[in-house]
């Protein structure tokens, strides 16, 4: 699995989110910037959907490097508790099921499905009874 | 300096598309427009503060209206750039330097949805490679989260774009002028959802010009007094929920809402004029997208979280309503040119305290009005005008 950029997730099996821990103030931020004021650390898999949307149209490219036939999406923001809210794709769930505070799992995922060379994203997907 | 800064002229070029007409060609015709509504001449004006985001620098309009030699500023500062322009400019006159200045916004940007580059927001590349460099996500998802704390409803914000579209029809400035049911916004297709295409404003043209002047000098001028009584420009306060957020802080209480620079922007200028919001009569509110307008009804603290529900139902921001809010048609209507927008917004306040509504004034001669504007990446500014 070749992810879309390097420091974005671990190469756990389940790979898991990197996020950046303020030394100073312990505040978390996603993605971990490069300042060495940041430490790495890997965020949790498990969350909850905080807020989401739908995007509807294909974004403009550039800067939007995804498929050119478009499919809508899930746009989320996870809330890792404790940690932080991140904001990533939601896969493999029905929009009409969408509901703020569903137990979502992290899944990172192909930008382009169609393509078995393609980068893989941050991506989410539901867990639990959502699943 | 005694007394207050005044407004003593305003301009406008009609919002929308103007095909062979240059954003600075529609500033300086918005400029000439105040300068006439003002009864001064060019080489009176003795300095400028001037917004444009995407439609090249404002400075350069002295080679149109004169080289006089005059002090003229450029400001850029994303959607609250025009509202900067204004701070800036009353503080000029505030500090005893000046007595007679401008400030000036016109924009004019490409079709389609405004198409940022992450690097321009300090972002890394692979955020707009996934398709996340959209600001409508972010005013989507917003929205999506406020409606599920308090209780909105989606016909809640066809009421706001319906509204909107509907005081459009008065107000020769605006863009998009023809009503639009309340039943055709809700069914219009769905661009992020909850929001339909009637919900979300487009980026657009057009050029907006105020003279200021110390209150001394707007007697001599003869002019009524339109009296700006606060004008405050705020950045984000931590935790925020902002446009373009890869992250956002999770806190202790998520029930409530968060602080927002409009908030702050907010209560300090409630805090300069000396009245409450309960005191305002007309409201410009920034609504580029129908729930914005909802969300900042209770940021600005006309009403509580929540309220906005039965507040619309029962037409309490229509132009005859206890607090009339985007009288004409707001960024739904007029669309969005960054740099004029929030000049916009004092513009419709100044013809509103004057009576020269016609068919969107409000009624009983309004005495107060508040204009606020809010965008990328969390910036408010807010003005109040007294007469």
């Amino acid at each position: 699995m070749r992810a879309i950029a390097t420091g974005l997730f671990t190469d756990e099996a389940e790979p898991r989110l990197i996020g950046g821990k303020d030394r100073e103030t312990g505040r978390i931020v996603f993605p971990c910037p490069a300042a060495s004021t940041y430490e790495p650390v890997p965020l949790s898999r498990e969350g909850s959907l905080w807020s989401y949307t739908v995007q509807r149209y294909r974004p403009k490219t550039p800067p939007y490097a995804g498929p050119e036939a478009f499919k809508p999406w899930v746009v989320a923001y996870v809330e890792l508790p404790g940690e932080v809210i991140v904001e990533a794709p939601l896969y493999g769930v029905a929009f009409e099921d969408l509901k703020i505070g569903m137990p979502v799992r992290f899944a990172p995922a192909p930008l382009n499905p169609e393509d078995e060379g393609s980068v893989f994203i941050p991506a989410f997907e539901p867990a639990g009874d959502a699943a | 300096m005694s007394g207050d800064v005044c407004i003593v002229g305003i301009g406008i070029h009609p919002f929308g598309r103007t095909d062979g007409l240059s954003g600075v060609d529609q500033g300086v015709f918005a400029v000439r427009q105040a300068l006439a509504d003002a009864g001064v001449e060019w080489p009176q004006v003795q300095f400028a503060y001037g917004s444009s985001d995407a439609a090249g620098n404002p400075d350069t309009m002295v080679d149109r209206l004169g080289l006089t030699g005059m002090q003229f500023i450029n400001v850029r500062n994303g959607c609250a750039a025009g509202g900067s322009a204004l701070f800036s400019a009353q503080m000029a006159i505030k500090s005893g330097e000046f007595e007679l200045g401008l400030a000036v916004g016109f924009d004019k940007h490409p079709r389609g949805a405004f198409n940022a580059l992450p690097s321009e927001y300090n972002l890394p590349d692979w955020y707009g490679e996934m398709g996340q460099m959209v600001t409508t996500q972010f005013f989507a998802a917003k929205i999506m989260r406020y409606m599920s704390m308090f209780g909105i409803s989606q016909e809640s914000l066809g009421r706001v774009a319906e509204k909107a579209f509907r005081n459009a029809v008065h107000a020769p400035h605006a863009w998009r002028r023809q009503p639009v049911a309340l039943e055709d916004i809700l069914a219009a297709p769905l661009v992020s959802d909850p929001y339909t295409k009637y919900m979300f404003c487009s980026p657009a043209e057009g050029g907006v010009a105020l003279i200021l002047a110390s209150e001394k000098k707007a007697r001599e001028l003869g002019k009524p007094l339109i009296r700006l009584k606060a004008a405050t420009m705020r950045t984000r306060p931590p935790s925020s929920f902002e446009v373009f957020a890869p992250s956002v802080d999770v806190v202790a209480d998520d029930t409530r809402p968060r602080g927002t620079a409009s908030r702050i922007a907010s209560a300090d200028a409630f805090r300069l004029a000396g009245i409450g919001p309960g005191d305002i009569d007309v409201a410009q509110l920034q609504d580029t997208e129908a729930g914005a307008e909802i969300m900042h009804m209770a940021e600005n603290g006309f009403c509580a979280d929540g309220e906005q529900e039965k507040w619309l139902a029962d037409g309490h921001t229509e132009i005859g309503g206890a607090l009339p809010v985007n009288t004409d048609g707001g960024c739904l209507a007029c669309g969005e040119p960054i740099g004029a927008s929030g000049l916009r917004q004092v513009f419709e306040n100044v013809v509103q305290l004057r009576g020269d509504g016609g068919g969107r004034q409000v009624p009983n001669s309004p005495k107060t009005a508040y204009s606020h504007v809010y965008g990328a990446p969390g910036v408010s500014a807010v003005t109040i005008l007294e007469r």
